[in-house]
């Protein structure tokens, strides 16, 4: 390179501009990654789980540097409803052994990490730089402005994450559309290794993550939960047009959420201190733009809004590594800056990131079902209730209670459109 | 602050901010807000930073923003005319999340 110009210029050092600039750098490119906090991380929040194969694929290790926090061997489904909750709790040891599948992280110090591994690796670090716009000549991105400056490069990575104004300003996209993200609310709790050890039975390291639904007043969306070390992560992702039609803020309806005894009393005795809003990537495949990359230009991550969430899985940061090694494996195959478009594209179904996306490419459909989000959990609930109460009357036939107890939930005609819809999404 | 349901400015509370002063990173123009039906702000920003004032009118408060970009994605009239992320070394700096 020349002194005044860079292999690659990366903005946003979360996960995806990260995993860019540290394989570029460990490659021998110049490559200055940009972060608008005031560290790497300060700006981010995600719910928090991180699967592992994402790291191990940039390398084999790297996972063992990483400031994780619980590996994940107890899943659970959480259904609500007003008096109580139904638990499905799926304890599998195996997701600990070896490299395990998945760990909870925290942003603040995952992402300091990575972006501390890339400079390690040679990359030039800059937090603390707001980038302004792109620099284009002859129809092709040559650089960043910020302020007064110009930066150039052969390359710009843009990690901006879901917001991502500089893909817009490249023209790859129009502006968000709201039926493509979902607004997430979170509260990380302090709460001592030992209490979390207990509520979840898991040992010191081991960890659970929780999905929860029947906790939106009806609103597309659902709860989340993941045990931390030393901290708990609690949160709701609701659909933002739906939120909007309706008249309770999203944050009253987390702290009821929050305040819901069968939740209270996992967090009982911390002490919250720290409070996050985030949108995520909610529609997987279909919201991907479908030109990713112009010359001089590419776009990974949440920017290019990889995301999975099937109500059980929710995936992004292990995508946005994957796209963000990617984008790295093209630039430095590309002879020239106007091929890193097409190896790009064919890097991301390489490493299986676009056939993943596919898998699950018509599940949000499924969430367009309203009654997920408040009749079933319900439904769920009164079934318990029906099932375990002993009261000392003459029992109602168990046929009869059972099927009294779903209409008064849902009508049957409901319950078989509902289940033809799922069954057609997936 | 133990477990308990938390005020609006209690949950912000939680948060470290450094407001650019006299700078707002987000432009709303309430002109266009005032005949805006959908209002999805008023209850979907996440750190309430859109409000009825007592005229009614949507109030718009910069200091205590997520920089989620909820309301960006959301406006359905053009009312937040301009979004950008705030100045660096301004804005929430987030440590646990």
């Amino acid at each position: 390179m020349s002194d005044d110009k860079f292999d690659a210029i990366v903005v946003g050092a979360g996960p995806a501009g990260s995993a860019c600039a540290y394989t570029l750098a460990k490659e021998g490119r110049s490559v200055l990654l940009l972060e608008r906090g005031n560290s790497a991380g300060a700006k981010n929040v995600s719910g928090g789980r991180l699967y592992t194969y994402a790291l191990e694929l940039v390398e084999p290790g790297l996972f063992e540097r990483a400031p994780l926090q619980r590996k994940i061997v107890r899943e659970q489904i959480m259904l609500l409803n007003d008096r109580g909750a139904t638990t499905v709790d799926y304890f599998d040891p195996s997701f600990g052994e070896e490299v395990p599948q998945s760990y909870s992280v925290v942003r603040a110090a995952l992402d300091e990490w990575f972006a501390g591994e890339a400079e390690a690796a040679g990359a030039m670090v800059a937090p603390g730089v707001v980038v302004d716009g792109l620099i284009e000549e002859n129809g092709k991105i040559v650089g960043i402005r910020t302020g007064e400056d110009e930066m150039r490069a052969d390359v710009v990575v843009a990690a901006d994450g879901v917001n991502s104004l500089l893909g817009q300003k490249a023209g790859l996209f129009p502006d968000a559309k709201p039926h493509a993200v979902g607004v997430g609310v979170k509260e990380t709790i302090e709460l001592s290794d030992d209490l979390i050890n207990a509520r979840f039975a898991v040992k010191d390291g081991e960890g659970a993550a929780r999905v929860a639904i029947g906790c939106t007043e009806g609103i597309s969306g659902g709860g989340f939960l993941y045990t931390n070390k030393g901290s708990i992560s609690l949160g709701i992702v609701f659909n933002p047009e739906q939120a909007g039609r309706q008249t309770r803020h999203i944050q009253d309806i987390f702290q009821d959420f929050k305040m819901h005894p069968a939740i209270h009393a996992l967090i009982e005795g911390g002490t919250s201190i720290e409070y996050g809003g985030h949108l995520v990537p909610e529609i997987g495949y279909h919201g991907i733009p479908k030109q990713l990359a112009r010359e001089g230009f590419v776009v990974v991550g949440d920017a290019a809004q990889f995301g999975i969430n099937t109500g059980l899985i929710i995936r992004g940061m292990d995508l946005a590594i994957v796209s963000g090694l990617a984008a790295a494996k093209a630039i430095v195959a590309a002879k020239q800056p106007a091929d890193v478009g097409a190896l790009y594209r064919s890097q991301l179904e390489q490493l299986l990131l676009i056939a993943n996306q596919q898998a699950y490419q018509n599940f949000h459909g499924i969430f367009e079902i309203s009654r997920i989000f408040k009749e079933y959990p319900n439904l769920a609930n009164d079934a318990m209730h029906f099932l375990f109460r002993v009261d000392g009357k003459k029992p109602k036939p168990m046929l009869k209670g059972i099927l009294e107890t779903v209409k008064r939930n849902v009508s049957f005609g409901k319950l078989l459109a509902d289940g033809w819809k799922v069954y057609r999404h997936i | 602050m133990t477990i308990k349901r938390f005020s609006p400015e209690e949950l912000l509370g939680l948060d470290r901010f450094e407001v650019d002063e006299g700078n707002p990173h987000i432009i709303v123009d309430k002109t266009i807000c005032a005949t805006c039906k959908g209002r999805a702000c008023l209850v979907a920003c996440p750190a309430r930073c859109y409000r009825l004032n007592k005229e009614g009118e949507v109030n718009f408060e910069y200091a205590g923003c997520l920089e989620c970009g909820t309301c960006r994605v959301l406006c359905s009239d053009g009312g937040v005319t301009s979004w950008n992320y705030p100045r660096a070394t301004f804005g929430v700096t987030f440590r646990c999340s």
